[in-house]
């Protein structure tokens, strides 16, 4: 029995903690427990009610369109960000009552902070940032597909299956304490034998290697999948972001999916990579970690600064001032980024002259960002504003991301490094650059673009009041902790002692129950929309003046994008052509168009590489050797069948764009002021002409 | 064919026309993305490798693990199973059947496979004297560096197997084309990859 389930025993079912040793602490970690199998119960139950699995297997697990990977990608993120909000609540609730001690284990404590952080980085953000690139990049640059449309569902399982051993950790046993970079040897065997530290390195490898073949998967299809005529001056900003980022994912990938198997094998197969004994070397550990780790947080807001991009010049009605300057400063940043991973460890001991060469060349990326702050500031200059609620989180981002930088760049400076190293300024820092930079882009980037998928507009003034609702949480929470950090007050400490720091941790705690309250804001736009989406309908697909391709489709658009592949000639297709007066092209001949077909492939790697990773992680070997070989047999068969691609008839083609070009012809074009009302249907009247 | 362009789109490919050449741009173009990628994979492992040449903890050296000989043969089957693929993708591009591809195929894969097999022959040796991976920091990185390009090689030889069931089933089709293309380039990548751990490894090791 016992080798039949590995090391995995009874004992490690955090949902019966509670009851076998009753405490505040073990009531949190078994209530988490319970709400993952009570929440997975209740949705499967749901699919079986409603009777929707044939459909659900059908339209959307094993699907190969982009846009529907991609809208998965941004549901598996909110899915995670729920877990992670909630981790931050209790967290701060904690250090509310931590005077001396708080009402958590210092282990939980340490847990917790351990899964926020993996959580938020890799489970939240990056398929939040995953899903954007997916569902925006083929229909920015006109393209029907990605280039590996069925690596790109592969993808999507293995972010999954990372996603799925972090959260098997709430209901299986313990996860790490080592926060989201998992130190050795702090993580190591020698001092942590359990299985919370293989969570980690089994969950980062796995959806790691995920990350890097959408990276690939995006290069390729920017490099290669354009639209006939449009050069890569001609790219919308959101595509040059993304670029970049996918060059970053490509490169910055392998260090990390290269430290964590090795950290695997000190831990599995006693190697000295990173012990303190016979040799062991842990700078390497943090070298190697921050060699992906630096990159990382620009992979996460290259993206966002393309939302931005496209947020200001379509709410502003303009061309994007300084395109060219901000294509080459996205281009410094991923490059100046390699340079620079040394800033986390300054007091790791090397050489003050290695010290201040990575000073100085973190200072220098603020140059770049600060290009690109000056261009969305002249792009609004004179724009025709409209403040919708993108507009809102603009405008905050615009202020505290400032205050976010800035605090970057005083940390680059090693000697004042020094001071607040592993104090909650850094945590003030980072958090202040990840809500406002790269959250804020992205609800904004929900508003500008749930439309698009989904054929309706989100509620205004919901979505408004939310929008100040993380703005205010924000601030709240995480301002202070710039001050209490200022006054030496640690980062990952589970009490403190400093009668000083209480009023602090008061607002901080008010704060983190706004951004709760800001979170449930989102899910109750996005709740009412639903329920009034027909009074919130915008098939025609363009509610916003849009400037890009994608705009230039009905909405939600079809399987297959365009009808034909639209000819671009200049910057902002969609733009250029509303101001020529010859936007939705009629072309005068349809093709039948090929799309590849349905696979399961990713599903099964989801399958296969979660028994992979929780195998790993309990040392249960069969389990291991069958699914590493159910991937390796499933691959072979898959690659001597035949796989016939399915053929969208030029009649039917010709039907649905032609339904949608009569019904835009029929419909008067809707003015600014009528933008958020129920008589903007998708079609929007453009003042193009005088704006570009 | 109008021009020199169009009849060599691929070096090492003569698809059929049409859509077909795109597509395999597309495909073998994404590969070098990821050969790249693995590339620096190998560079980080080389470096760590580099880190750690003097982290012996008192047990076997550079110089106890290196037989000169072995690595020599080594080096020999996988140049020359290299080589004999060079043949195969000749022979495949210029239509030459794919009973002759899949001979020079062979020869490439017993290559390989004989290089495995002295490979392990190594790898018993340094059981035998003790130079474990879990004796040193130096030894755990000797082997995870030259182990990692070991399993490439496996790897590869199971793609060589599915590439011969394909050419088997299908014929020499674009799209078995492409893919014994994108092999190819992974088999040459490992051979580059080799002549580096040759020399930084054994014989930088024990000059
Ligand atoms: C409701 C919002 C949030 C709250 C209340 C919150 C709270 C916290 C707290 C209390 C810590 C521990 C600080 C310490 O070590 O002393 C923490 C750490 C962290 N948070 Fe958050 N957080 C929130 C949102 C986010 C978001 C959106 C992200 C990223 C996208 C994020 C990423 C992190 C990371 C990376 C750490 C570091 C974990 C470590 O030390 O390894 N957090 N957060
Ligand atoms: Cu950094």
């Amino acid at each position: 029995m016992n080798s039949l389930f590995g090391r995995l025993s009874w004992s490690d079912l955090t949902l019966l903690d509670f009851f076998e040793n009753p405490s505040v602490d073990t009531a949190v970690a078994s209530t988490a427990s319970w709400m993952v199998v009570i929440g997975a119960i209740l949705v499967l139950g749901w699919i079986t009610l409603t009777r929707s699995w044939g459909w659900l297997w059908r339209e959307w697990l094993t699907t190969v369109d982009h846009k529907k990977i991609g809208i998965m990608y941004m549901i598996l993120g909110f899915v995670m960000f729920a877990r992670g909000i909630a981790e931050g609540v209790v967290m701060r609730t904690h250090q509310v009552t931590a005077l001396n001690g708080g009402f958590l284990s210092d282990h939980h404590w340490a847990e917790l902070f351990s899964t926020h952080g993996t959580v938020m980085i890799f489970f939240v953000a990056m398929p939040f940032i995953t899903g954007f690139m997916n569902y925006l990049i083929p229909l920015q640059i006109g393209a029907r597909d990605m280039a590996f449309p069925m690596l790109n569902q592969i993808s999507l399982g293995l972010t999954a299956t990372g996603a799925a051993l972090v959260m098997a950790s709430l209901v299986f046993g313990p996860f790490e304490t080592g926060g989201w970079t998992a130190y050795p040897p702090f993580t190591g065997a020698a001092f942590d034998p359990g299985p919370g530290p293989d969570y980690w390195v089994w969950a980062i490898v796995i959806s790691g290697l995920g990350s890097m073949f959408s990276g690939m998967n995006f290069a390729v299809t920017i490099y290669k999948l354009r639209a006939p005529g449009m050069s890569y001056m001609h790219l919308p900003v959101f595509c040059w972001t993304a670029l970049c980022t996918s060059i970053l994912l490509t490169f910055a990938i392998p260090p990390l999916t290269v430290a964590g198997l090795m950290q695997g094998l000190d831990r599995l197969l006693g190697f000295h990579f990173f012990t303190n004994d016979l040799g062991g070397n842990m700078m390497n550990y943090a070298n190697l970690f921050w060699m992906f780790g630096h990159p990382e947080v620009y992979i996460l807001i290259l993206p966002a600064y393309g939302i931005y991009s496209e947020l200001t010049s379509t709410f502003a009605a303009k061309r994007l001032y300084g395109y060219t300057s901000l294509v080459w400063a996205t281009m410094s940043i991923a490059v100046i980024s390699f340079c620079v991973w040394l800033h986390h460890f300054f007091t790791m001991g090397q050489s003050p002259t290695i010290n201040a060469a990575f000073g100085i060349a973190t200072a220098i990326i603020a140059v770049p960002t600060g290009v690109k702050v000056y261009v969305w500031m002249a792009t609004l200059w004179r724009g025709r504003i409209r403040f919708t609620t993108p507009m809102v989180y603009m405008a905050g981002f615009f202020i505290l991301f400032t205050i976010g930088g800035f605090s970057g760049i005083i940390l680059a400076n090693p000697a004042i490094n020094y001071q607040v190293h592993n104090t909650q300024f850094i945590v003030a820092h980072f958090h202040n650059v990840l809500l406002p930079g790269l959250l804020f882009a992205i609800f904004a980037g929900i508003h500008i673009w749930f439309p698009k998928a989904y054929g309706f507009r989100l509620e205004e003034s919901w979505g408004k009041v939310t929008a100040i609702l993380w703005i205010a949480g924000f601030s709240m929470t995480f301002l202070p902790l710039y001050v209490v950090g200022l006054m030496g007050y640690p980062r990952r400490s589970s009490a403190f002692e400093d009668p000083a720091f209480m009023p602090y941790m008061i607002v901080s705690v008010i704060g983190a129950f706004t951004l709760l309250v800001a979170f449930a804001g989102l899910v109750g736009t996005i709740w009412v929309s639903v329920r009034n989406r027909d009074r919130l309908a915008v098939p025609l697909g363009d509610p916003w003046d849009g400037r890009t391709l994608e705009w230039a489709t009905p909405a939600p658009p079809p399987h297959w994008n365009f009808a034909v592949i639209p000819e671009v000639n200049a910057r902002d297709a969609f733009a250029i052509e509303k101001v020529e007066g010859r936007p939705y092209v009629v072309p005068d001949r349809y093709r039948d168009i090929h799309l590849p077909p349905n696979t399961m492939a990713g599903f099964m790697c989801f399958l296969a590489t979660t028994g992979f990773g929780f195998a790993m992680t309990w040392w249960i070997w069969w389990l291991a050797i069958v699914s590493a070989l159910a991937v390796l047999v499933w691959l072979i068969v898959h690659s001597l069948r035949d796989h016939p691609h399915v053929v969208i008839p030029a009649r039917e083609v010709h039907r649905s764009n032609q339904a949608w070009v009569e019904a835009i012809d029929l419909a008067t074009p809707v003015t600014r002021d009528d933008e958020s009302n129920e008589r903007n249907r998708g079609y929007a009247a453009t003042d193009m002409a005088e704006a570009t | 064919m109008s021009n020199a362009k169009s009849l060599n789109v691929h070096p090492g490919m003569n698809l059929g026309y049409g859509e077909g050449e795109h597509e395999a741009e597309v495909k073998v173009f994404g590969f070098w993305v990821f050969l790249m990628s693995d590339l620096v994979t190998f560079g980080l492992v080389f470096a760590i490798f580099g880190t750690m040449t003097g982290a012996t903890a008192g047990g076997p050296g550079p110089h106890d693990v290196t037989n000169l000989t072995s690595v020599s043969i080594q080096t020999a089957l996988l140049l020359g199973s290299s080589f004999a693929f060079s043949w195969a993708s000749l022979s495949m591009k210029y239509h030459e059947g794919r009973w002759r591809t899949l001979f020079y195929l062979s020869f490439a894969a017993t290559s390989a496979l004989g290089f495995l097999i002295v490979e392990g022959l190594d790898f018993m040796h340094w059981i035998e004297i003790g130079a474990v991976p879990q004796r040193s920091g130096y030894l755990s990185a000797l082997w995870a560096l030259v182990g990692l390009h070991g399993l490439h090689v496996a790897a590869g030889l199971l793609w060589v197997g599915a590439m011969t069931a394909q050419i088997l089933i299908f014929g020499l089709t674009d799209t078995v084309k492409s893919r014994v293309t994108r092999l190819g380039l992974y088999w040459h990548f490992l051979d580059i990859v080799w002549v580096g751990i040759f020399s930084m490894v054994f014989l930088a090791g024990i000059a």
